[in-house]
């Protein structure tokens, strides 16, 4: 377990006032707050950071013993007797902020040092809003065609949602209140969960439109004729029209990817043929080629 | 229909004693055009949906010592920030679309 340097955390020196403290704090939770910083985990983990800090010196009884014991408080009987303390946190530094931190939430040196979550027997029973938290769930492509049920496990409880059908990589949803719990008995924070949606290897997709490339035989190309491909909806027969170009596209409208949250709207499936030259020719094959390009 | 339209609004006057702020906050948020109060029977109310933005501003006001200039600017800022990330979701995923045709 490293030593946390409190002082260093907020940029003061040990001889700073309870003034510096407050000003040092809020000049940088300002620049840290996950509320002014949207989707940034660097900035969360600064803020939780500070937070430490600011919860060990501005309450002159943990900082006392921070600055007695920090750096050697490996070697301190008075620890445990240290543990048994009833802390009285100051309420006037505690920010109403959403990301107010719960147990779990600070270092093992300040757990080790004060023991558990900060705040207890605090003498102003103010009510805060637990935190939110954010979940990134994995789905393979042909998941996310359809709405389905899901069950996952966030901070040991288990939470069954509903998957829309056409939901978009990176797209988050919330839902309300099963974040981290209130305190004193505010409510609960949300959950917020990402969705990373893998591409299939063969079936490509941007929006509710879907881009799939399809071998193509010579002959098919040259000729024209049918032939049946499998798409995320099923079996699609499509008529080849003769003198088919390499990289020709076709459109199969509604045959593409589910549109979010409109239930039997679709996107469309775009089609490249990818013309397949024959190989490994019979001698006859050849001399039929040689006879064609001559004429 | 009365019980149906206050079901979801909070009143301004109880959210701000339970929140241990100023009426008068509230007030300048509506002016600078940040939060919208309903009134009923010269009452002012809350929609639930804004709350989670409330808060916010709250933080950032009494927490943070931001000015409600900042704020408004802030607001304004976040806003942007958010659009220019989902915008760059879209574009990764659009760009996932043509590594896979190389």
């Amino acid at each position: 377990m490293n030593f946390v340097d409190y002082y260093k955390i907020l940029g003061i020196e040990k001889t700073a006032t309870p003034k510096d403290i407050k000003s040092a704090y809020r000049k940088l939770a300002r620049k840290y707050h996950p509320d002014l910083n949207p989707n940034d985990k660097d900035a969360k983990r600064n803020f939780q950071q500070i937070n430490e800090a600011n919860e060990v010196l501005s309450d002159p009884e943990k900082r006392k013993k921070f600055d007695q014991y920090g750096q050697d408080w490996k070697h301190a009987e008075e620890f445990d007797k240290e543990k048994q303390y009833q802390r009285q946190s100051s309420d006037s530094q505690r920010a109403r902020y959403s990301g107010t931190q719960t147990e779990g939430d600070f270092s093992d040196f300040f757990a080790s040092m004060f023991g558990g979550s900060a705040g207890a027997g605090s003498s102003r029973q103010v009510k805060f809003r637990g935190e939110d938290f954010n979940a990134e769930l994995h789905l393979d492509l042909i998941d996310a065609y359809k709405t389905h049920k899901q069950t996952l496990t966030v901070n040991g409880k288990n939470i069954r949602i509903t998957i829309p059908a056409g939901i978009e990589n990176g797209q988050t949803i919330k839902i309300p209140g099963h974040g981290g719990p209130g305190i004193n008995g505010g409510p609960n924070g949300d959950l917020y969960i990402t969705f990373s949606i893998t591409n299939n290897p063969n079936i490509k997709r941007l929006g509710d439109n879907l881009y799939a490339n399809v071998d193509l035989d010579l002959y098919t190309a040259v000729l024209g004729g049918e032939f049946t491909i499998d798409t995320l909806s099923g079996k699609v027969k499509l008529k080849v029209s003769p003198e088919t170009q390499n990289g020709s596209k076709i459109k199969l409208k509604g045959k593409g990817f589910p549109v979010y949250k409109n239930e039997g709207q679709f996107g469309d499936l775009y089609i490249t043929y990818n013309l397949k030259i024959p190989t490994k020719l019979s001698d006859k094959q050849k001399a039929l080629f040689t006879e064609l390009a001559a004429s | 229909m009365e019980t149906m339209q206050t079901e979801n609004l909070i009143a301004v006057d109880i959210f701000c004693a339970h929140n241990n702020i100023e009426i008068s906050f509230i007030s300048s948020l509506q002016q600078k055009g940040l939060i919208e109060i309903t009134t009923i029977e010269e009452t002012g109310f809350l929609d639930k949906d804004q709350l989670r933005q409330v808060e916010k501003f709250i933080c950032f006001y009494y927490d943070l010592d931001i000015n409600l200039e900042g704020i408004e600017t802030i607001t304004h800022l976040l806003q942007r920030i958010i659009t220019l990330q989902d915008e760059i979701v879209m574009l990764r995923n659009k760009l996932q679309l043509y590594d896979a045709y190389e």
